[in-house]
């Protein structure tokens, strides 16, 4: 697998007033390879947003290289370049739609592209079609839920076939039935279109559902691992101040009070299946 | 309340006046005014009678549209016929005291407020039958021939666009900031003009901050999706003249040739100024 995003101890901060500078990230690296679905954890000002507007070149390391897709995001020039490969959805659906009209705006990216009129309109319904949004398409953002204008935006970006796609946060305005859909329609453009993925969160039950876990914690990548390995650590993350999926947590708490429990927990189903497993043995016992 | 806010005066449908290209509807509509205003003569002001109410009945937007419509402008045309009875010199039909009423300035009065009156019901019909984004569609491809002149028609485009966006957001958050402020004790249904004014200054001023933040995501948007500018843009949809705009331009054209008709061959009705 080609490594897409290749940071190299970057460091990154704004500057203060007394010209000083405040930190945001100290001497992060980080590779992610073609296909990857990374979930990036860690509380507010961690620096994980500020390292997903490394990605694609919205912000540019003061120390270190990024490079993306073989560019070094130094390079003005190929700026562009970068960012028709690497989409990036932000926090506030209402922000990021242009046009008036659901397929105009999924038309922008291409239509800034350069694109031929006919294969902006392929593009644009089979972008709809992968999002489930193709019955809107006539719709005003404005007469949509939440859920279904981020899957618009979703939509806009992966018109202008991207191979990767940073999302900010994606799932931070909505309900819980808006993040559903959004989660499930991240997990299958991961899945079917293989377009990589990395989901900027601070939700655990989304990050549990990446193959990659990287948690920040003050400018650093505190770990980096599977999702099972990453919620074993259930003190150590509690300490940064940040939870653990709820079954991992009970299982926790259970372990700790003395039964045998595995530490690798992350779903309701898993959970309940350890703890039918446990009552059994309790019963043969 | 907000909500009942409509944006731009558009009254959707399927005639062929709701489909035609909204640049020739732009062009036809300025041919139009031309013409109201070429009549010199009154008769020629008659031949928009049966366009305006042909045109009005192919895109069947209801009368009632019309006197809607008409309504704003009243006033004017009211303030102006009045100046003109009184104050243009001619034949003296009446007179009191200082105040007369000639047969010149009643002819002008009429044809005037006739004039107004069908202008406004006239171009009314452009914004009734376009929608506000084919509208700033049809603007920007039909002034784009003045990008040479460095006009930045695009960018003036992608702004009236944005605000169209933008109206309803904007409407539901003033709504929620109005709840929030009335929830904290602000009263802003009482009280005289300066009062209710200054009680409006809490519901603005998170408004425009919240406007600021907004545009400047949205420019991190934009740029995020490859947007810099007009240059080497394409559009999905293109416009197209079919053979339905050809018909109306005719109609048009033969329209404004009668009125040009009538104002060098027929008799002189009314002398009018």
């Amino acid at each position: 697998m080609e490594d897409i995003i290749t940071a190299r101890e970057i460091t990154f901060g704004y500057p203060k007033e007394n010209n000083q500078i405040q930190l945001v990230l100290r001497g992060v690296s980080l590779t992610i390879q073609e296909g990857e679905f990374v979930a990036i954890l860690g509380h507010n000002g961690s620096g994980k947003s500020t390292i997903a507007k490394h990605m694609n070149a919205i912000l540019v390391p003061n120390e270190g290289t990024m490079t993306v897709c073989g560019i070094d995001t130094k390079d003005e020039e190929k700026l562009y370049d970068i960012r028709r490969q690497v989409g990036m959805v932000f926090q506030n659906p209402d922000n990021q739609i242009v046009a008036t009209i659901v397929e105009e705006d999924v038309a922008f990216g291409p239509e800034n592209m350069g694109v031929e009129p006919s294969r902006i309109r392929e593009l644009v319904d089979q972008s709809l079609e992968d999002v489930g949004m193709s019955e809107y398409k006539h719709h005003a953002p404005h007469q949509l839920s939440g859920g279904q204008k981020q899957r618009v935006a979703i939509a806009g970006i992966i018109a202008m076939r991207p191979r990767c796609i940073v999302l900010d946060e994606p799932t931070a305005m909505l309900d819980p039935k808006g993040r559903r859909e959004v989660m499930r329609t991240i997990q299958r453009l991961n899945r079917e279109n293989s377009i990589t993925i990395v989901l900027i969160t601070h939700y655990m039950e989304e990050a549990a559902k990446a193959g990659r876990v990287v948690v920040m914690d003050d400018g650093q990548i505190l770990y980096d691992d599977t999702p099972k390995h990453v919620f074993s650590h259930v003190r150590e993350l509690k300490e940064v101040g940040l939870d653990v999926p709820q079954a991992t947590e009970l299982c926790y708490e259970l372990r700790q009070a003395g039964y045998d429990l595995p530490e690798d927990i992350l779903t309701e189903e898993e959970c309940a299946q350890a703890l039918c497993h446990l009552l059994e043995r309790g019963k043969a016992v | 309340m907000l909500k009942d806010i409509t944006i731009g005066q558009y009254f959707p449908g399927q005639s062929i006046l709701h489909e035609m290209d909204p640049r020739m509807k732009i062009v036809l509509t300025t041919v139009y005014i031309i013409m109201l205003f070429a009549a010199s003569n009154p008769l020629g002001l008659c031949v928009s009678i049966p366009f305006l109410v042909l045109a009005y009945g192919v895109s069947r937007i209801p009368a009632v549209m019309i006197l809607r419509s008409l309504k704003p402008v009243l006033p004017i045309i009211i303030f102006t016929s009045l100046l003109n009875m009184f104050f243009i010199d001619g034949q003296v039909l009446w007179q009191l005291g200082f105040l007369k009423i000639t047969l010149q300035g009643l002819t002008t009065a009429i044809v005037m407020s006739i004039r107004i009156l069908f202008l406004i019901a006239g171009t009314s019909l452009l914004t009734y039958t376009t929608s506000p984004i084919a509208l700033t569609d049809g603007i920007e491809r039909l002034f784009s021939p003045l990008k040479r002149l460095k006009l930045p028609v695009h960018e003036l485009a992608m702004m009236m666009t944005i605000a169209l966006r933008f109206i309803p957001t904007l409407v539901e958050e003033t709504d929620k900031i109005m709840s929030a402020q009335k929830a904290r004790g602000a009263d802003m249904e009482s009280g005289g003009l300066t009062r209710r004014a200054k009680a409006l200054i809490p519901i603005l001023i998170p408004l425009f901050v919240s406007a600021f933040r907004r545009a400047d995501e949205l420019a991190l948007a934009m740029e995020c999706r490859c947007y810099r500018g007009g240059e080497g843009r394409t559009r999905m949809k293109q416009l197209k003249i079919h053979s339905r705009d050809i018909f109306c331009a005719i109609f048009v054209g033969v329209c404004f040739a009668a009125v040009i008709a009538i104002n060098l061959w027929a008799p002189v009705v009314l002398t009018m100024r």
